[in-house]
């Protein structure tokens, strides 16, 4: 008898997306389809607009990454017409960037991820979520989780004018600039940030590393592809979200590839299934070969784990100490365990952190000198930055008054779509056997979805019910046998 | 007594409303004290047995974010009509179409053509697109159906009452949601923000002049914007005098224009149409060949004018 379970919803990408598993008859899993069903247009419909407008309309793709479509799109702007920000500009930019990446990872960590490791991947799902995780760490925490994400989004509403789609950003520079008191202000929450930072991984360290079961689960090979691997790195090829080349990495860690974003067109290309309104990219140069990994599949990761093993390093003291750690932990380099993404989230949040004190004790980012007013015949821009969910791409061309008439975009999480497909599969078929199915499983599956993907809705787990998922069992006659 | 139960379901939207409800910060958790989520996107199944399994009308509140787009979010805002109290179009995208309702301009035609054919990253020799039904050996997939239009909630359903915004700020949210659990609610079909245009107090406004009066139009790039004047004034198009006030100057505070993300006030229509007039009348030229002149000078005005608010304009869509 051939059964089928279906997961609706199971994610927040782009809106909705469910998870279908056929079993064959022994219950165990045949072959599972992750399908986003939604699409919005974005590319088509900016076509005709002003191209100074698309850092206003381009983050409405993301409510929850809205800085990262911001910034991209901004750069793609600089672009266009030939223009850099001035230093101060530039710095204002990757201050308010790193705030971002501070905040969105760290969030992630405590209302999403944290939940399956701090309360426990297989615990009562009523319990599993941010309360539950509050009960399990107290109050006080919570209270400091709370608030360090108001500080990090006050800080953004001040230099982006609001947290939800930022408007500051101009070819050439952003629109208004920082006092000496606003600076102070936010020294002042860079400076807990930091502070934030290294707890967040003092309490990974208690919570996960030191307990024998979740190191077992995060090196085994449920959770695990050697794929190739794609970032941004500087020219020390060190981490960065703002700038640099792209990277990438072999699954056994040799550079493939390094290229300037303008050149993406050379070594990225997307697939399209008649099943989900999304699009599969791969490596141009190496070509789809099928939701496999390995050497000779065409497949690659971004994100925080996928940053890290395609850099050499990171920018700031703290954050590579915490970087050689992970390595020489969890044993060598590139590391396939996705579950790693989660602890290599919290290495780049502190690096965020600290790349954020940085700039905001550099008193450059007071100078009033914000704009450089573009002069040249615009034509053609593309803009690139680590987006949290990684690599995003902006490409633009206007006519000659600036009006858009192409927009190509590489939304971060397309880059990981393929792979989420196989994770999801891959997990699927490990842990369901015989066809033995209950929550605590089929939450590992979700898990292997959840180490991608920081924009689940924080508030997810904010709710004391969560009845996240209801599993229908069909038959082939496709009535319900069973509900869970 | 019970708590009263609430939904919170997203439609084509970006999550940028649900943020704005956890930027509610430690007041969030007071929320969860007074009320019983019963469904909220991601959170919850909303699978038709599940929601259909509450009785009609039992459901107090349901916000609802987010444009129309697909079967789907149509079936789904029908289905929460019919389980709750009330419904409140919950952010720019429900209340108005919001920016991705700019895509009335287009079609579903050129959207999947671009996205799936001609995009160029794409490699689709076999001319793939998704579809609503797909057979594998396995089984069969199935995908909602994208329309061809954005709609509005109250398009498809009977709306009680608007948040506005894009997203809503947090005191507006907290202000709609005391007002329901108090039942201190005012006339139905009210948006609940103040009833006046954005200038009134706008912090610009002391240093506008008597009537401000423009011979050009000029883009936000082209020039050093001045942070203490009128948009207006300097020429830049702002729909703060076609926009309804409560955002809190967000963008101007960042010394950039208003878009109109909040509306129309309750007098008017047609935000479009009531900024073109408004624009108009700051035109310091007599001569209407020249004034027509300076409006065809702006870039896009259509989708200026109609940044968030195409689908519920009298528009709606090209044709």
């Amino acid at each position: 008898m051939q059964k089928r379970i279906t997961i609706d919803p199971i994610t927040r990408l782009e809106g909705h997306g469910k998870i279908e598993i056929f079993l064959d008859d022994n219950g165990n899993v045949e072959k599972t389809y992750f399908q986003i069903p939604e699409l919005r247009g974005f590319e088509v419909f900016c076509v005709g607009r002003p191209a100074e407008e698309m850092p206003r309309i381009t983050p409405k793709i993301c409510g929850v990454c809205p800085t990262a479509h911001h910034i991209c799109s901004a750069k793609a702007l600089d672009s266009l017409y030939k223009t850099q920000p001035t230093s101060s500009a530039k710095k204002i930019r990757e201050l308010m960037y790193s705030t971002f990446m501070l905040e969105d990872h760290t969030l992630h960590f405590y209302f999403l991820g944290g939940p399956d490791f701090v309360v426990g991947p297989t615990a009562n799902p009523a319990e599993r979520n941010i309360l539950g995780v509050i009960s399990k760490v107290g109050v006080d925490i919570a209270k400091k989780v709370i608030n360090l994400r108001k500080e990090c989004r006050d800080v953004i509403t001040l230099i982006g004018g609001r947290v939800i789609h930022p408007v500051c950003g101009l070819p050439g520079g952003v629109s208004r600039p920082l006092n000496e008191e606003e600076r102070l202000k936010i020294e002042h929450v860079a400076e807990n940030g930091v502070e934030f930072a290294k707890f967040s991984l003092k309490v990974f360290d208690d919570i996960v590393l030191k307990n024998k079961d979740y190191v077992d689960v995060i090196t085994g090979d449920v959770y695990k592809h050697n794929t190739y691997y794609m970032g941004l790195v500087d020219k020390n090829n060190k981490v960065n979200f703002y700038d640099g080349d792209i990277r990438v990495v072999t699954p056994d860690g040799n550079e493939f590839a390094r290229f300037k974003p303008e050149d993406y067109l050379e070594h990225i290309a997307e697939r399209v299934e008649p099943w989900s309104y999304i699009k599969f990219t791969y490596l141009k140069n190496i070509g789809w070969k099928g939701f496999i990994d390995g050497t000779d599949s065409g497949v690659y990761r971004v994100a925080p784990l996928a940053r890290l093993n395609v850099a050499d390093g990171m920018a700031t003291p703290l954050a590579q100490a915490e970087y050689e750690k992970m390595y020489s932990t969890l044993g060598g380099k590139p590391l396939h365990n996705t579950l790693a993404f989660h602890w290599a989230r919290l290495i780049e949040a502190l690096y965020a952190a600290e790349r954020m004190l940085e700039l905001s004790r550099d008193k450059e980012v007071t100078d009033t000198n914000i704009r450089n007013i573009p002069v040249s015949i615009p034509e053609e821009g593309i803009g690139v930055v680590e987006a949290p969910r990684g690599t995003l791409i902006h490409h633009y061309k206007t006519n000659t008054k600036g009006i858009i008439t192409e927009v190509n975009l590489i939304v971060a999480t397309v880059n990981n779509a393929a792979a989420i497909c196989m994770s999801i599969e891959k997990a699927a078929k490990k842990l369901i056997k015989n066809g033995e199915i209950s929550d605590g499983l089929l939450n590992m599956v979700e898990m292997a979805f959840r180490a991608y993907d920081p924009c689940f809705a924080c508030a997810t787990h904010l709710l004391k019910n969560d009845n996240r998922l209801k599993i229908n069992i069909y038959n082939k006659n496709g009535d319900i046998i069973r509900q869970l | 007594m019970p708590k009263p139960k609430v939904a919170f379901y997203w439609c084509a939207s970006c999550g940028g409303c649900e943020e704005a409800v956890v930027d509610l910060a430690e007041d969030i958790l007071k929320v969860v004290e007074a009320v019983e989520f019963v469904l909220w996107p991601v959170a919850m199944d909303f699978k038709i047995k599940d929601i259909e399994s509450i009785n009609d009308g039992e459901i107090a509140v349901s916000f609802i974010n987010g444009a129309i787009r697909t079967s789907e979010q149509e079936h789904i805002a029908k289905l929460l009509r019919r389980k709750s109290q009330l419904i409140v179009a919950f952010g720019s995208c429900a209340h108005l179409g919001g920016t991705p309702g700019l895509a009335n301009f287009t079609d579903r035609k050129k959207i999947f053509d671009w996205v799936y054919l001609k995009a160029p990253s794409v490699i689709n020799p076999e001319g793939t697109i998704p579809l609503q039904k797909t057979t594998t050996i396995h089984g069969e997939l199935t995908l909602p159906e994208f329309y061809n239009s954005v709609f509005t909630v109250d398009q498809f359903i009977e709306t009680d009452y608007y948040l506005p915004g894009c997203a809503p700020p947090p005191d507006l949210i907290i202000k709609a949601i005391e007002a329901i659990l108090y039942r201190n609610l005012p006339e139905k079909g009210t948006v609940l923000a103040p009833d006046k245009a954005l200038c009134d107090s706008c912090n610009r406004r002391d240093s506008k002049p008597e009537k401000s009066v423009i011979k050009e139009i000029k883009r936000v790039h082209e020039v050093l914007i001045d942070p203490e004047k009128c948009f207006l004034d300097q020429g830049i198009i702002c729909l703060g005098p076609a926009t309804r006030d409560g955002c809190g100057q967000r963008c101007i505070n960042a010394n950039m224009p208003c878009r109109g993300c909040f509306g129309p006030t309750s007098r008017v229509q047609d935000q479009g149409a009531k900024f073109l007039s408004a624009l108009a009348s700051i035109i310091d030229i007599n001569n209407e060949e020249e004034i027509k002149k300076i409006i065809d000078s702006i870039a896009d005005p259509a989708g200026i004018f109609y940044y968030y608010a195409l689908p519920a304009s009298m528009l709606r869509r090209r044709i």
